[in-house]
């Protein structure tokens, strides 16, 4: 695309002290995305996704210690000073979780969540901002919005909050929306909904979004590019088309196998991704998915694959046995 | 048939079902009891009452009349008069006190739940400092350098209530600072004073309201205490404590002396505590939530 992405990510390290010592959450991870794109960040439990995310955000817990860059608009979110990385947020960051029990404040009603967010950023009257509240209700798909703005959060369904977690922060016209599971806590009716939602959104808005999810399913259709992570490193990253096409690393296989199929029988055992992650705080030396990997051999328990470009620069992958044939699933 | 249609008109009602509470005719009651005794202390002066501290020594111990409808104390003041304007000192003090516990411990508790750190350890342990000091010595100290008076006695009430007000608004706040709604107004690029104002000031309110009228209760009780011992207002002012302290020297001859500010106190204290629970229940909007 264009000379410089909206946000790159340059070997960032996450560590968190913890009372079994350092715990490394994100490993020297590189990402960009431009403009406009959509990124998505997948893995399971514990991997190390929500520490990024909030790496990103510059809102990790106080005691963690990051490193490296991560460069926004052309500013290091890193190391800017508190005032100017407010004001940053304000203009551009947005971010939606996934709870929306508890990601809405339980004893402001909707209204005014939304008027005094809109009033904040975008210094409007407060019929201004009560007619822009309704129009982005309207927007995320409630019904009778003018009526919802005197509404509890516990008055809604958890489809209705996330809706309205939505609309609060596409509020100020980000240019980059984080979601960060943003349809775990939701049925699966629900899901495809505010996913189409978000997609819908995000291309009219023209912004950049980060999915984060457990679920390749979820990314498979709606994103530009992912990015794999297992044990706070990334172990693929891919344009998603390609990714589908031909999968390299056996983790991403095996989480596209976990998936459950229409067409299998009923009663299939699935095939789960046996073992644990490692333990983080306990740095292995080879690969960190070696333990858990059916094509694991030779030096794969001795030395950490490198990420290395695939067929395409854009393809990359950190494994020393890559599959070759297709995995047969398209996007 | 393929798909499933869900579309909602135009004109759908949002309006949840009204949650049928229904406050008992204990609360009403309760509620009763609050204002007549506010109205009575509040319009003191217009009633038409006789002079609390005029002496009338030839009714002393006066049983109930026309005259005087409470009778008259050991030294034949008015009763009723004295309970009227005892009901100022309790109020005043009731009220005030717990404001001041309030606002400076509430706001401590705020402060120290969001920004952690040495600030919280300064603030947690000097309130511990002012918890660990006797509450009796600390009253009587002052009083015996700053002298007897409604003021001193309020201010003395509310710095004593600090450090619990401060321990529930920081245990509140803690458990909200984290939580995802604080983290996405971050996020967002909420200054910390909008965070502390509008996102956690709200939710932390709610306990520290209903804490409120429970301290009410106790302040009440606690002037009525300090009154007994002599260390509340100076006589002759008439205060609800000090009239037990009173009416205990003539406890055989005379008992409803003691008896009646007691029951005032009694009625008073109740009646906030039924009120602070009742409101608490119906205001807090977090109780629909699973």
């Amino acid at each position: 695309m264009t000379g410089t992405p909206l946000l790159s990510v340059e070997r960032v390290a996450v560590d968190l002290p913890s009372a079994r010592g350092n715990l490394r959450a994100v490993d020297q991870v590189d990402l960009s995305l431009d403009a406009g794109r959509t990124l998505g960040i997948v893995g399971e439990s514990g991997c190390g996704k929500t520490m990024l995310s909030r790496a990103i955000l510059q809102l990790l817990p106080k005691k963690a210690r990051l490193s490296g860059r991560v460069m926004f608009d052309g500013q290091d979110l890193a190391h800017c000073n508190p005032e100017t990385l407010r004001k940053l947020r304000a203009r551009s960051l947005a971010v939606v979780f996934q709870d929306p029990m508890t990601s809405l404040n339980p004893v402001l009603t909707i209204g005014t969540q939304l008027i005094e967010t809109l009033q904040a950023h975008l210094e409007l009257d407060m019929i201004a901002a009560k007619k822009r509240s309704v129009d982005l209700l309207a927007a995320v798909g409630i019904p009778a919005p003018d009526q919802r703005l005197t509404q509890y959060p516990h008055q809604l369904s958890g489809g209705m909050r996330q809706r309205v977690a939505i609309a609060i922060a596409l509020s100020c016209e980000p240019k980059l929306l984080i979601a960060d599971e943003p349809t775990t806590a939701l049925d699966v009716t629900i899901q495809a909904q505010i996913l189409d939602l978000l997609a819908r959104e995000q291309k009219r808005r023209h912004m950049a979004m980060i999915i984060i999810t457990y679920d390749l399913g979820v990314v498979a259709g709606r994103t530009d590019e992912v990015a794999v992570m297992y044990a706070g490193r990334l172990v693929e990253r891919a344009p998603t088309q390609a990714l589908f096409k031909q999968m390299h690393m056996p983790y991403t296989e095996a989480l596209l196998a976990a998936i459950p199929k229409l067409e299998t029988a009923p009663h299939t055992p699935l095939p789960a991704i046996s073992g644990r992650p490692p333990d983080p705080t306990r740095p292995t030396k080879g690969c960190s998915f070696a333990p858990r990997c059916r094509y694991s051999a030779g030096r794969c328990e001795s030395e950490k694959p490198p990420l290395v470009p695939a067929e395409t620069s854009a393809h990359q992958f950190a494994c020393f046995h890559p599959i070759k044939i297709a995995a047969g699933v398209g996007a | 048939m393929a798909t499933l249609e869900l579309t909602l008109g135009e004109d759908v009602q949002a309006q949840p079902a009204q949650r049928g509470r229904r406050l008992g005719p204990l609360f009403w009651a309760a509620i009763g009891w609050v204002v007549f005794v506010f109205a009575a202390a509040v319009f003191a002066d217009m009633l038409p009452l006789p002079s609390p501290t005029d002496m009338d020594m030839l009714a002393r111990r006066a049983p109930f009349s026309a005259e005087h409808w409470l009778g008259t104390d050991g030294l034949g003041r008015d009763e009723l008069s004295r309970l009227v304007y005892g009901a100022r000192v309790s109020l005043v003090v009731g009220l005030c006190a717990p404001v001041i516990g309030f606002v400076l411990g509430g706001g401590l508790g705020l402060l120290a739940g969001y920004f952690r750190g040495q600030f919280e350890t300064l603030v947690v342990g000097s309130m511990d400092v002012l918890l660990a000091f006797p509450p009796l010595i600390f009253a009587l100290a002052v009083t015996a350098f700053l002298g007897q008076s409604i003021m001193n006695l309020t201010c003395i009430l509310g710095v004593l209530s600090i450090p619990a007000f401060m321990r529930v608004a920081r245990a509140a706040t803690l458990t909200l600072a984290r939580r995802e709604f604080v983290i996405a107004a971050q996020a967002l690029g909420a200054t910390h004073a909008r965070i502390l104002i509008r996102e956690l000031l709200p939710n932390v309110a709610l306990p520290l309201l209903a804490y409120f009228l429970l301290v009410v209760a106790v302040i009440i009780l606690v002037e009525g205490s300090l009154a007994f011992l002599g260390l509340g207002v100076p006589p002759p002012i008439p205060s609800w404590g000090s009239m037990i302290g009173e009416g205990r020297e003539s406890l055989d001859v005379a008992p409803r002396l003691a008896f009646i500010p007691a029951i005032a106190m009694f009625l008073t204290v109740l009646s906030f505590n039924l009120v602070g629970d009742t409101l608490r229940a119906i205001t807090d909007p977090r109780q629909g939530a699973l």
